[in-house]
């Protein structure tokens, strides 16, 4: 009985922290997004406006939630609870230190790609459970999206798993000790943020919602709380794509620098630290670029990252296969 | 030419100097201000809530005239008028239908005593229909409690009148 409590003790220390983070992070993009078009951005609610998302919280939750009455009830409930439970529920295996992690399973990297592959159920479901034009198409876009970018993203994995032999993410973080991944596959750094911004619908690539052609996509008929459910998720999403990005390439919960006062911080705050900088940088993408078209959007995934990523694997393993560098199994 | 082009693609050279932009406007003074919490300067001429102005004796200076009714592009104004015990001609009734009103300004500019004239409130959201139906004493109130503003705008701009 003991350990149960033990148990939901861990999941609630992680789990919380993460959705007031991402509340935070709501914040977060506002307001860069504001800055970088000179505006204020949300400044009102508590200090510096830190509390906007609260109250755009409670304002969902006394919205009146709409069940279109064509729709597929039980579907159509149950698809903003799945996107939101599947984008917490990889947060399991994200290691905040050397043992700081919920589950250290040595096939973390592979549960997190199937849970963020799964993410897509909760799209495509709301999109046809909604039983209106606008989800539906803007859910066939967001799944052809998301599973054309996980394909290069899973490549993109691939090289950095070619350079550690393991798919356990602490020894990912510990395989880049001496040098972060980010200096030697830059390139794949590079298409892996794009890839990530393509998997979580972020501006250039928000197809699935591009409210000039398709209202709100999938989102189009959720009100209420299930409307919030769905934001959530989305930017629970985007925290973990930031935080697999910096495990994979920014060396994790590791210090930059292996001085002595770099070392007395505690790893968890590199790590919140290298997520922010990365979803900064998502923000600053969003207000920087415009929209990309269907056919670009599936040009760049299939015909530049695809084949790009898989030279980008021949040669990694080419390099570690030549210099005998090879992790030993 | 073309390889510069594919250079420039690969290495994401625009997206690059597009990011570095953002970056050195993020820190640039804002544009917007809070605005519940701190206002906009407002022209002289600004065209915002009516108001029926008084002479400094008290005396309402509208006259009856009807030139703002007649002139009312909206046919917002209804006047009504009679003549008062002093011989003198003055309303009985002025309404304004702040719904119908353009706030185009021609009342202002016909009135020849600048009694009804528009001051520089542009706040008065009510939550009826009924209360933006101004009568006399509405006007009136409002021309007494912004007399100050009124006249400082009236004198600042009659030069390029």
């Amino acid at each position: 009985m003991n350990l149960v409590f033990e148990e939901v003790y861990k999941i609630l220390f992680l789990l919380v922290p993460v959705l007031v983070s991402v509340a935070m992070i709501v914040w977060l993009d506002r307001r860069v997004w504001a800055f970088v078009q000179k505006r204020q951005g949300p400044n009102v609610v508590g200090p510096f406006g830190l509390l906007q998302s609260l109250a755009d919280a409670l304002k969902f939750i006394f919205k009146e939630i709409i069940i279109p009455a064509s729709s597929n009830k039980i579907i159509f409930i149950l698809a903003p609870i799945i996107t939101m439970t599947l984008a917490l529920i990889a947060w399991a295996v994200i290691p905040f230190g050397e043992e700081q992690v919920l589950a250290n399973i040595n096939v973390g990297i592979l549960y997190i790609f199937a849970v963020s592959s799964l993410g897509v159920y909760g799209i495509i479901m709301g999109g046809w459970a909604s039983n209106s034009k606008y989800p539906f198409l803007g859910s066939i876009r967001s799944a052809a999206q998301m599973v054309s970018y996980e394909v290069s993203i899973g490549i993109i994995i691939i090289n950095v798993l070619l350079c550690v032999g393991s798919l356990n993410l602490s020894d990912i973080v510990l395989a880049q000790q001496n040098i972060w991944f980010i200096i030697p596959l830059f390139p794949m750094f590079v298409i892996f943020f794009i890839s990530s911004l393509a998997e979580t619908n972020r501006p250039p690539f928000d197809l699935p919602e591009a409210e000039a052609e398709l209202v709100a996509g999938y989102q189009t008929e959720y009100s209420g709380m299930m409307y919030a459910m769905f934001w959530l998720g989305e930017y629970a999403n985007i925290l973990l794509m930031c935080a697999l990005g910096s495990i994979l390439f920014l060396g994790g919960w590791l210090s930059p620098i292996d001085l002595y006062p770099f070392n007395l911080i505690p790893g968890a705050v590199w790590l919140i630290l290298k997520i922010l900088l990365l979803f900064i940088l998502f923000a600053l993408v969003k207000a920087v670029v415009p929209r990309y078209r269907y056919d670009q959007l599936m040009r760049l995934g299939w015909k530049i990252f695809l084949p790009f990523s898989l030279t980008y694997v021949v040669l990694t393993a080419s390099y570690l296969f030549y210099f005998n560098l090879l992790p030993t199994l | 030419m073309k390889i510069t082009r594919f250079l420039k693609t690969i290495f994401m050279v625009d997206f690059v100097i597009g990011l570095l932009i953002a970056l050195r406007e993020m820190f640039k003074t804002k544009k917007t201000i809070n605005y519940p919490f701190e206002k906009g300067k407002i022209s002289p001429r600004f065209r915002g809530e009516h108001a029926l102005r008084r002479y400094p004796n008290g005396e309402e200076r509208c006259i009856a005239c009807k030139l703002c009714e007649a002139v009312c592009p909206a046919q917002a104004i209804t006047i009504e008028s009679a003549e008062r015990s002093d011989g003198s001609r003055k309303t009985t009734r002025y309404d304004i239908d702040m719904m119908k009103c353009i706030y185009c300004g021609l009342c202002e500019e016909s009135c020849p005593v600048d009694a009804i004239v528009q001051g520089p409130n542009f706040e008065f959201s009510t939550e009826t229909r009924e209360e933006l139906y101004y009568t006399k004493e509405k006007l009136l109130d409002n021309g007494d409690r912004w007399e100050n503003i009124l006249a400082a705008n009236i004198k600042s701009d009659n030069p390029y009148r």
